[in-house]
């Protein structure tokens, strides 16, 4: 019986920790949204860590887009040959990655770069106490850290999955039209046919939006409530990278059930 | 005169546990205004958590900590961020920000709560760094400090604002004789001609004893003795001089609570 009863209290105990685990990411979620700004010392923040976050996060992201956008272009390129549609590369091109793959996919990447290297930031000044020392001085490490942090990932991912797509359109022009040889004219023309900008561009844009609040907010708090040694730090990192794309996956699966299902 | 004319902070029937055991049971703390107190006692009973305590980073589960008539423990996030600013604490490992010079790890607290011109925050910097000999080292990043010298920029730091409360962590853990023998002289100096007050949680005994002008000994969840260093010295008690003579075994233990080693040994038998 006892055994049984054990399972039960750990059960029960772990439950207990989950509710606190979101109670306090939601404290610091509330933190950062309605931390009052001042503008002559929040700013700078803001600006460096949208560097860190945003602007060197540029590579991999322009990498990606580029080879993704390729890849789509030569597989599209090899099924609609055969049915002698391939001007409708561009299309496809355009749409896969505007409604569906840019987000996802920056978001992904964003959260394996950005996310993971918040997580680990965040938990080590936790370990080396400069938390605790920013709080001995008087400052809240909420606002002074955690606030810009979550702030420039929540703009930067929107813009990160724009050049995404950007870039991805690119490269598949670089492989549709110059190395496959599609008309060109057919290739941009069907694309602004078929591509709205309201259905398609504003709707991945705001899967982008929710991407970027999700990962961010896990990073942040998955650093700031680590435990503070080399072990804590790792199995921080892990799960914001794990946390994250899961979240990414289950809420795409929802929002375009929302957006483009047609039930 | 005596030293418990003028206090800064009264600490009253303090309880605080941690995973179903007392660090502290009822414990009454009281610190002389302007004075160098020593926090001493064998590792692991709880000195530092007395600093979070005091610094409102951890909450008692009862009692008062009053810091010139405001209870730490009952003050909302805000007022707490404020009266931290009386405050300076030096952390056992520095805790300097590592992303910024040791000039700009100094000008933080002061370009956050004040609104000194840049000129003025730079004078006062450099003083700082030159009351703890390090104005020389502005420039470098903490990376490139060695242990002792990281301590001291610290140190310049939670002087900054001129708090009236100075907290030190384990100050002399971990340091060669030189830069030990600079920090006593250094924290000695600076609460005579700052005349702030001084806490220092330590166990390095001579060192501690030598610039104390009052001690509390904690041990088993509360203060087993009190006193100037002078009159420690005389306290008849086991527990006590096994601490101050540093004895391997007495009341404190060598081994760590197991069964018997020969009984444990025939078990595998």
């Amino acid at each position: 019986m006892q055994p049984v009863l054990d399972s039960i209290a750990l059960l029960g105990r772990s439950g207990l920790d989950k509710v606190a685990a979101i109670g306090r990411s939601g404290m610091i979620l509330a933190h950062a949204i309605v931390a009052r700004p001042d503008p002559v010392q929040s700013f700078p923040l803001l600006i460096r860590q949208l560097y860190s976050v945003g602007v060197q996060s540029m590579v991999i992201i322009i990498v990606s887009g580029l080879f993704i956008g390729m890849v789509l272009a030569l597989q599209g390129y090899t099924l609609l040959v055969d049915y002698g549609t391939e001007q409708a590369v561009g299309q496809m091109v355009a749409l896969s990655l505007v409604r569906e793959l840019a987000p996802v996919v920056a978001a992904l990447l964003f959260a394996g770069r950005a996310g993971s290297a918040l997580t680990a930031e965040i938990g080590l000044m936790k370990t080396t106490e400069q938390l605790s020392s920013m709080e001995m001085i008087g400052v809240d490490p909420l606002r002074r850290i955690i606030a810009p942090r979550f702030w420039a990932g929540f703009i930067s991912l929107p813009i990160l999955t724009m050049i995404f797509s950007a870039v991805g359109i690119w490269g598949g022009m670089l492989v549709g039209v110059e190395w496959l040889g599609i008309y060109e004219g057919s290739f941009w023309a069907n694309m602004q046919n078929s591509v709205d900008f309201f259905d398609d561009v504003v709707n991945g844009l705001i899967k982008a939006q929710v991407f970027g609040l999700v990962v961010t907010w896990v990073a942040v708090f998955q650093g700031y409530d680590s435990i503070p040694t080399s072990e804590g730090i790792s199995q921080a990192t892990t799960k914001t990278v794990v946390y994250s794309s899961l979240a990414i996956l289950g809420l795409d699966f929802i929002m375009t059930a929302l957006m483009f299902g047609d039930f | 005169m005596d030293f418990f004319d003028d206090i800064i902070i009264d600490i009253k029937q303090l309880n605080f546990s941690r995973g179903g055991r007392y660090i502290y049971k009822d414990v009454d703390i009281r610190i002389p205004r302007g004075k160098v107190t020593a926090i001493m006692g064998p590792s692991g009973t709880g000195k530092t958590t007395l600093l979070r305590l005091i610094g409102g980073q951890l909450k008692p589960d009862s009692g008062s900590i009053l810091l010139d008539g405001d209870d730490i423990p009952r003050l909302g996030r805000s007022e707490l961020f404020d009266v931290r600013e009386k405050m300076g604490m030096l952390f056992q490992s520095g805790a300097l920000f590592t992303d910024m010079t040791v000039f700009e790890n100094v000008a933080f607290p002061i370009r956050v709560h004040t609104q000194l011109p840049e000129d003025m925050v730079r004078d006062v910097v450099l003083m700082k760094l030159q009351a703890v000999g390090l104005r020389g080292a502005a420039q470098l990043m903490p990376s490139e400090l060695s242990g002792g010298m990281s301590r001291r920029v610290a140190l310049a730091r939670a002087i900054a604002l001129a708090p009236a409360l100075v907290m030190y962590d384990e100050p002399f853990t971990g340091q060669d004789p030189i830069a030990m023998g600079v920090l006593v002289n250094l924290i000695q100096k600076l609460n005579q001609a700052l005349g702030h007050t001084s806490i220092i949680v330590s166990h390095d005994i001579k060192e501690t004893l030598s610039i104390a002008d009052y001690v509390y000994i904690i041990a088993d969840s509360g203060v087993i003795a009190q006193g100037t260093p002078d009159q420690l010295q005389q306290v008849d008690s086991e527990q006590v001089r096994q601490f101050m003579l540093g004895l391997p075994d007495g009341p404190v233990p060598f081994h760590f609570p197991a069964a018997d080693i020969a009984t444990e040994l025939m078990e595998g038998c």
